[in-house]
């Protein structure tokens, strides 16, 4: 016998798996993974996984997490893209499973991008050491 | 909590799964264990997502990917690209022959939904109607569980009223009013059915619901038994539709074990179980009095109404029968509200309606507009208009009992009363689209052969009376017709309607009655020219070579029985009485040369 509480138990939970399903997805925050050849073998597949189980640990049920091709930069791979509602796109760059549970608890839970694994910076650096 | 990155809908829905759906499950199952994705990646089975021509469909979340005709081999490629790599594989995404150039990614980019609204169809293609968590996260049950708890039987039956459903099963009495009907009358016992007897030619709405969404009808069952007192429901389904049969017991099953069934619901007074009654095939049993006789043991005949199903009904008890359309609105509205149901539609025909598109038409399927939508805007910008550029003619609906709609009234809205008005009807949502090359006597002909077929024999009207039809349709269609044959058609017409004890044989002249009103003159070039119009009836037209022929012998050797004569090179002839005009010369002949007249 089920009472209403359970039904609203059960009514959360699989929405929460089912979520992606749904074409109105305002609130929605996106994680784009690069899995074209250059990224996963950069270890991509790895970091996408680090994002999946720390947005599961957290419940982050109004995250989506998918994958796209090359965007051309394949020495900074393994790269991902945060789309956050309102926001600015931001691209991060030399991506590891460290990093990637990071700016889960960093950028999408508590809402301030982690700087230093940002293109720009990255970018500047490389340049940086060129010139020296 | 696991997060699945993506979900591989699969459609399950009979179309689909007579394309192919469940081998393209199983090579789904193995390409994604086989490429270690199965943790991250999601498949279900669901049921029709409407576009049934571009069957078997597959659609990938999140990005709402729509793949048409996927075949089993194309998997392997979805697995390896897009499910791997994150690229979309472009060349198996459905394009809407318009936006050729433009390729639809997401469902609501394309142009066969964008103008559906979708109620009674909203979990048909999203969930998977196996698994009931899924229609609970979809706000499944909610409406039964705060009625319950929060509203009186009454108050159901105002929230239905005040929203003005009409019955979707063809006749458009107000659901609400039906209800308080049966919850006025005294009684211990009631029933409540479910009329899942979808029998008119190429409709498909009612097995869609329930294969898509079988749970959205049990739930509204219950309701309504709690409205009107009762705590017994049957569905009445055809043994013609296995996987709808096969997911209802499957729902029933989980609701008993959820306890959304069964004694004591949610821990209320309330109690109610659903039982599943096949029927064998009788198109009359979706009339209710014959539906109703029949579960109960007896062959399937109607019965004088009054007394109606409300007070003498199933076993002599009173009785509340809807529709399976009907009842998959019914959880929505008490969610949603009657001022929310009232928004959509029409003042007098509130809401949406399912209609299966079918005929010559290029998006064969199943659709949901809102009342009011007109034809044209059915046909075209969702059906995708005619294939092969040829011509519109009409558009049947309402089935066997409706009629055909000409090209000068396409632009009618669809509600209950505007169609009753030219001549045809709602229906159960059958719309069969014709096009040049349909000779309007013979679709009459056509419908009326399938009453005659189904009629039940109990009253003479029916029985005698649409036999005799039938026989002067033949008579014209064989170039036989006789003066006075359309006065003949009319008057029988007018007596079968107005004396036959069944909505089966009321109805049964309406395909008649209305290509005679609008397509007279096709009647007339059959009776008096011995011509039809749209070189359809075989006996009215020959085969003629023209001066356009080669002398390629092509027809000549796909001819089976040697009507076609002549040298290589040399136009060749065609023996009008040998020829049984079986159109293979036709398809053959690569000029063109070969024409009917």
């Amino acid at each position: 016998m089920k009472s209403l509480a359970e039904l609203e138990q059960i009514r959360k939970q699989t929405l929460e798996r089912i979520n992606l399903r749904r074409e109105d997805k305002g609130s929605e925050v996106r994680v784009v993974v690069g899995m074209a050849t250059c990224g996963i073998a950069a270890g991509a597949r790895n970091v996408m996984m680090a994002f999946m189980t720390e947005a599961s640990k957290r419940k982050l049920s109004h995250v989506t997490i998918s994958q796209t091709g090359c965007i051309g930069t394949c020495r900074f791979e393994p790269m991902a893209d945060v789309f956050i509602p309102g926001q600015d796109k931001v691209t991060y760059v030399n991506l590891d499973e460290r990093k990637a549970a990071r700016i889960v608890s960093e950028h999408i839970v508590n809402g301030n991008p982690v700087k230093e694994f940002t293109i720009t910076n990255q970018d500047l650096a490389q340049e940086k050491g060129n010139a020296q | 909590m696991i997060i699945y990155r993506s979900h591989i809908l699969v459609c399950g829905g009979t179309g689909c799964t007579s394309s192919g759906s469940n081998t393209l499950m199983e090579r789904f199952e193995q390409q994604l264990k086989e490429h270690k994705l199965d943790r991250e990646v999601s498949l279900v089975k669901t049921g029709c997502f409407g576009l049934c021509e571009a069957g078997p469909v597959v659609i990938v979340y999140p990005e709402g990917t729509f793949y048409s005709r996927v075949r089993p081999e194309d998997v392997d490629e979805i697995v390896s690209e897009h499910m791997l790599k994150g690229r979309i594989v472009r060349h198996l995404v459905y394009h809407h022959q318009e936006e050729a150039q433009e390729e639809g990614q997401s469902l609501n980019d394309i142009e066969f939904y964008k103008h559906q609204t979708r109620v009674a169809l909203r979990n048909c293609g999203v969930i998977d109607p196996e698994n009931i968590d899924e229609y609970i996260a979809f706000d499944g049950y909610k409406a039964l569980a705060t009625a319950l708890t929060q509203q009186t039987p009454q108050e159901v039956v105002d929230i239905i009223k005040a929203s003005g459903l009409r019955g979707r099963g063809g006749g458009g009495f107000p659901t609400g009013l039906k209800w308080q009907l049966c919850k006025d009358v005294p009684g211990e016992k009631k029933f409540v059915i479910c009329n899942a007897d979808e029998g008119d030619p190429g409709a498909f709405m009612d097995r869609s619901v329930l294969e898509g969404d079988p749970h959205a009808v049990l739930e509204a069952m219950a309701i309504c038994g709690y409205a009107v007192g009762a705590d017994e429901g049957y569905i009445y389904v055809r043994a013609e539709y296995p996987i709808a049969v096969n997911r209802l017991k499957i729902a029933i099953h989980k609701a008993r074990e959820y306890g959304l069934l069964g004694s004591k619901i949610l821990g209320t007074d309330f109690s109610f179980d659903v039982h599943i009654r096949l029927g064998a095939g009788a198109f009359v049993c979706g009339e209710e009095m014959a539906l109703m006789t029949s579960i109960e043991g007896n062959r399937g005949e109607p019965k004088p109404k009054p007394p109606f199903p409300a007070t003498q009904g199933l076993f002599n008890l009173p009785t509340n029968i809807n529709n399976v359309e009907t009842y998959a609105n019914i959880p929505q509205i008490l969610i949603n509200g009657a001022d929310w149901f009232r928004s959509m539609g029409t003042e007098r025909s509130p809401g949406t309606k399912v209609f299966a598109l079918g005929g010559k038409i290029n998006n064969t399927g199943l659709v949901e507009v809102s009342m009011g939508t007109p034809l044209r805007q059915v046909i075209y910008d969702i059906g995708g208009g005619i294939p092969g550029g040829k011509q519109f003619k009409a558009v049947q609906t309402g089935g066997p009992s409706g009629g055909c709609i000409p090209e000068s009234l396409i632009d009618v809205p669809i509600e209950y009363d505007s169609l009753t008005k030219i001549g045809s009807m709602m229906g159960s949502g059958g719309m069969i689209v014709m096009d040049e090359d349909n000779c309007m006597v013979d679709i009459a002909r056509f419908f009326l052969d399938f009453t005659v077929d189904e009629s039940c024999g109990k009253c003479t009207p029916c029985r005698v009376g649409t036999k005799r039809m039938l026989e002067i349709l033949d008579r014209i269609v064989e170039g036989k017709g006789e003066e006075g044959d359309l006065e003949r058609l009319e008057q029988l017409a007018e007596s079968i309607s107005d004396t036959a004890l069944c909505g089966l044989g009321q109805t049964a002249p309406n395909p008649v009655l209305s290509t005679i009103k609008y397509f007279r003159e096709e009647y007339e070039a059959h009776i008096k020219e011995k011509r039809c119009p749209a070189h359809h009836c075989r006996e009215l037209l020959h085969l003629e070579i023209t001066d356009k022929c080669r002398g390629c012998t092509a027809c000549f050797r796909v001819c089976p029985v040697g009507a076609i004569s002549g040298t290589a090179r040399e136009k060749h002839v065609i023996d009008v009485d040998k020829c049984i005009k079986c159109n293979s010369c036709i398809e053959k002949c690569h000029f063109d040369a070969i024409i009917k007249v």
